[in-house]
């Protein structure tokens, strides 16, 4: 019977990191929202960020995303063909384009994500036309296969999200996003604000997406039973730093910081 | 057969910050080694500490100190240290866990619950469904279920699903955490078959079964886990 | 430079304009030029007219006009229309320079709203009016974003707004100031010609320059460039047919005005462009 021994320890060389932080920090005048974070997020996991108001967790994203310029620290992204870029030094031509392909952005509120006054179909249908696609029917095509996607009936696709429901208008967004088959999705609370049985349904959606896509997340959110369901990693966030991270089911079953397990123990069940 | 799994030395004690940092210690010092084929029944009164174990194995509790070797593919692991990616790995191909509870998810079908590992996998919708759809038979689960969420079942339903979804990907190693405890005898036998089914095609099994008769059909060793503060 | 004879009599610089607003606008013209189709801020003066009515194009005009030059100004097509008599007659007085109706006769046509039907030829200017100069404002009301866009080529949008009409109506509904792509890099708003008269931008060997007085912008198509209308591959790009042929001519292939004549209901149809209709006319009377 071979033994298993301390000395066979060893592990492959790790696939590289599709997105590396490090020590990003973000002050608003005195305040310090952002402390110091550093995390990796690799191709096909989501990585929750929890948090209550004022952790800085949304500040993260934003710096992440690039809609807010970090005051140091550096945000470092693998593109396609396997180089590294550090997004403050793209030129914002490269990054915008990066942003509207490779990347997506799921707003908490969808109206901020979508053009209201546009049908559905254009919505989607927005980012192929951005990068080139001049074929109408392949566009429509397109557009209505993801409408199937996210559960939205096909004849809807010329109706404007303005007359959407708040689940729809969610899922509406996500499509949108994920169109351009992004590699990382950043995601602000996207449940928030939506019915119980409207998240369930939307949670459920992105599991099946991010899993079906191999699509690196990363989540945003307050709400723990969320980040259970959708995150494979978890890091929680107090006063800008991030106090513990690990295996979701780790630091919500067995939390070792003073704050997660306050965070834990406050759940309702 | 080789050894699957190794545990040294593994002492996990609580510390509960907003209880003034109370200190629960629960392992002292846990060495235990699986090896394929066998199945290891844990023993012990109720609290000391079964269940704890199986989770630090798992990865869902992280240990204050010790090992936790695992052959994985053809690498050694130790889930203590390891990043969490490759534990992610560890539970999506070698090692598998069957908890007290089935944790529903809304929303999802029964049979597409426990075709998940599988679909994780890689197999293709229709492959996993059908293997899926094998083992809610054996574990007479009717088939007017299959395609409902498991959230109304009662709770012996549950259990089933949740051990159909544990043995589902055929795992090299198994972690069995009172798998029978909701089960009426017939249902009771037929899980006991089916983990002895899996332990002699090759599984490495550490279980708890509180039903001495099942521990007697499938165990192949009995462990004893010492209450903390006695070292084993 | 300064002309004796018509100027000094009416107190006004040759073509109304100060030389060096001349020069300002001339540089315009200039970058205009450089990068065809990218529209150049320019300091639009105050004419003496107001802003809606040809201000832009009646700048350009003036600073590319000289005493040699033959004047031709057209609105909709039309040498005789009040806003195509007023500005020649502008021209008359301020530059004293000559003017025709004859669009094989001009070096320098004005215009408003129509491409002329006859083919331009090398060394021929042609100026169009234009309301709007930016054809994302529709999507984008935000200059400085608009201006981000051009420079980054971001166009996604004017292809979205092409999407919207054909899955509401089935075909792109734009029939007028139909959006261009310049020499393969700026979109463009060409003026409010009708989509009929985009296909004699492209290659043209004549040089096409366009004035926005109220919105303070030039730009330009230089000769040989191409100009491509915007479509999808699988809606291509359709010019205006008529039934008719035009009631004077006997035309099949110019653009046609619908005129009623009668409180009947009586209705003609007739070239817009005066001139090629009345060259027509007068070579068939010739046979």
């Amino acid at each position: 019977m071979s033994e298993l021994s301390l000395n066979d320890v060893g592990y492959d060389a790790e696939e590289p990191p599709l997105l590396q932080v490090s020590r990003l920090c973000k002050r608003f005048g005195p305040q310090i929202v952002c402390a110091d974070v550093s995390f990796a997020l690799w191709p096909g996991e989501v990585l929750g960020v929890v948090g209550e108001s004022g952790s800085g967790k949304t500040t993260l994203l934003n710096c992440v995303s690039t809609r807010l310029e970090p005051d140091s620290g550096r945000i470092e992204f693998r593109l396609r063909d396997g180089r590294i870029a550090q997004l403050s030094e793209m030129s914002e031509p490269a990054r915008r384009m990066l942003m509207r392909t490779d990347w997506g952005f799921v707003h908490q509120n969808p109206r901020d994500g979508l053009r209201l006054g546009l049908s559905a179909g254009a919505n989607i249908g927005e980012r192929l036309m951005e990068v080139g696609s001049r074929h109408y029917g392949e566009i429509r095509g397109a557009a209505a296969d993801w409408l199937a996607k996210v559960e939205i009936e096909i004849d809807r696709i010329d109706d404007p999200p303005r007359v959407f429901s708040g689940g729809m208008q969610q899922r509406l967004q996500i499509a949108r996003n994920l169109v351009s088959r992004p590699r990382i999705v950043l995601m602000d609370e996207p449940t928030g604000g939506l019915d119980v049985s409207v998240q369930a349904r939307l949670l459920d959606l992105l599991r099946g997406l991010c899993t079906e896509l191999g699509l690196a997340a990363l989540v945003v959110t307050h709400d723990l039973g969320v980040a259970r369901l959708l995150a494979h990693r978890l890091m929680v966030m107090q006063g800008g730093a991030i106090v513990e991270a690990g295996l979701t089911d780790q630091v919500l079953d067995d939390p070792q910081h003073p704050y997660t397990q306050l965070l834990v123990a406050s759940m309702l069940q | 057969m080789s050894e699957q799994l190794r545990a040294i030395g593994l002492v996990k004690t609580f510390t509960l910050h907003n209880q003034g940092g109370l200190r629960l210690p629960v392992l002292a010092g846990i060495d235990l080694a699986v090896a394929a084929g066998e199945c290891v029944a844990l023993h012990g009164p109720s609290g000391v500490g079964k269940s704890t174990l199986l989770r630090a194995l798992y990865g869902n509790y992280l240990v204050t100190r010790g090992h936790i070797l695992v052959r994985h593919d053809d690498q050694v692991i130790d889930v203590s240290t390891a990043p969490p990616h490759l534990v992610l790995e560890v539970r999506q191909r070698t090692m598998g866990f069957v908890s007290q509870f089935l944790r529903v998810i809304p929303r999802i079908a029964t049979l597409d619950l426990v075709a998940e590992p599988l679909r994780r996998l890689g197999v293709d919708a229709a492959a996993a469904r059908e293997r899926a759809g094998r083992l809610l038979d054996r574990l007479a689960i009717p088939r007017r279920l299959w395609e409902l969420p498991p959230a109304n079942f009662s709770g012996g339903e549950q259990q089933r699903v949740n051990i159909a979804r544990g043995l589902v990907a055929e795992y090299p190693i198994l972690l069995l955490d009172e798998p029978t405890a909701a089960l009426d005898s017939a249902n009771r036998d037929a899980v006991a078959e089916l983990i002895d089914a899996a332990r002699r095609s090759g599984a490495a099994i550490i279980g708890i079964f509180h039903d001495r008769a099942v521990r007697e059909a499938v165990g192949t060793r009995i462990v004893e886990i010492p209450s903390a503060g006695v070292v084993a | 430079m300064s002309n004796t004879d018509a100027n000094t009599s009416t107190g006004y610089n040759f073509a109304y304009l100060d030389e060096q607003t001349k020069r300002m606008i001339r540089r315009a013209i200039l970058k205009a030029v450089a990068i065809p189709g990218y529209q150049v801020p320019f300091a639009s003066r105050e004419m003496p007219l107001p802003y809606g009515w040809g201000t832009g194009g009646i700048q350009v005009t003036a600073s590319i006009i000289g005493p040699d030059d033959t004047l031709k100004v057209i609105d909709q097509g039309a040498d005789d229309t009040t806003n195509a008599v007023s500005i020649r007659r502008f021209f008359e007085r301020t530059a004293g320079t000559a003017t025709t109706e004859r669009t094989t006769e001009a070096s320098l046509i004005q215009t408003r709203h129509r491409i002329p039907e006859t083919p331009l030829r090398e060394h021929q200017i042609i100026v169009y009016q234009v309301p709007i100069p930016e054809p994302l404002r529709w999507v984008e009301p935000r200059e400085a974003e608009t201006r981000k866009m051009h420079a980054l080529a971001e166009y996604g949008a004017m292809y979205v707004r092409l999407y919207e009409d054909i899955a509401q109506f089935g075909h792109i509904t734009t029939t007028y100031d139909y959006p261009v792509m310049v020499d393969g890099r700026y979109l463009m708003r060409p003026s409010p010609i009708p989509k009929f008269d985009n296909p004699k931008m492209d290659m043209n060997p004549a040089l096409q320059l366009f004035g926005a007085g109220r919105e303070k912008r030039i730009y330009a198509v230089p000769p040989y460039t191409s100009v491509e209308s915007l479509d999808f591959a699988d809606h291509p790009f359709t010019i205006e047919r008529w039934e008719q042929s035009c009631e004077i001519c006997g035309s099949r292939d110019s653009f046609l005005d619908e005129v009623i004549t009668d409180d009947r209901g009586t209705r003609v149809f007739v070239c817009s462009d005066t001139d090629h209709c009345r060259q027509r006319g007068a070579a068939k009377a010739a046979e």
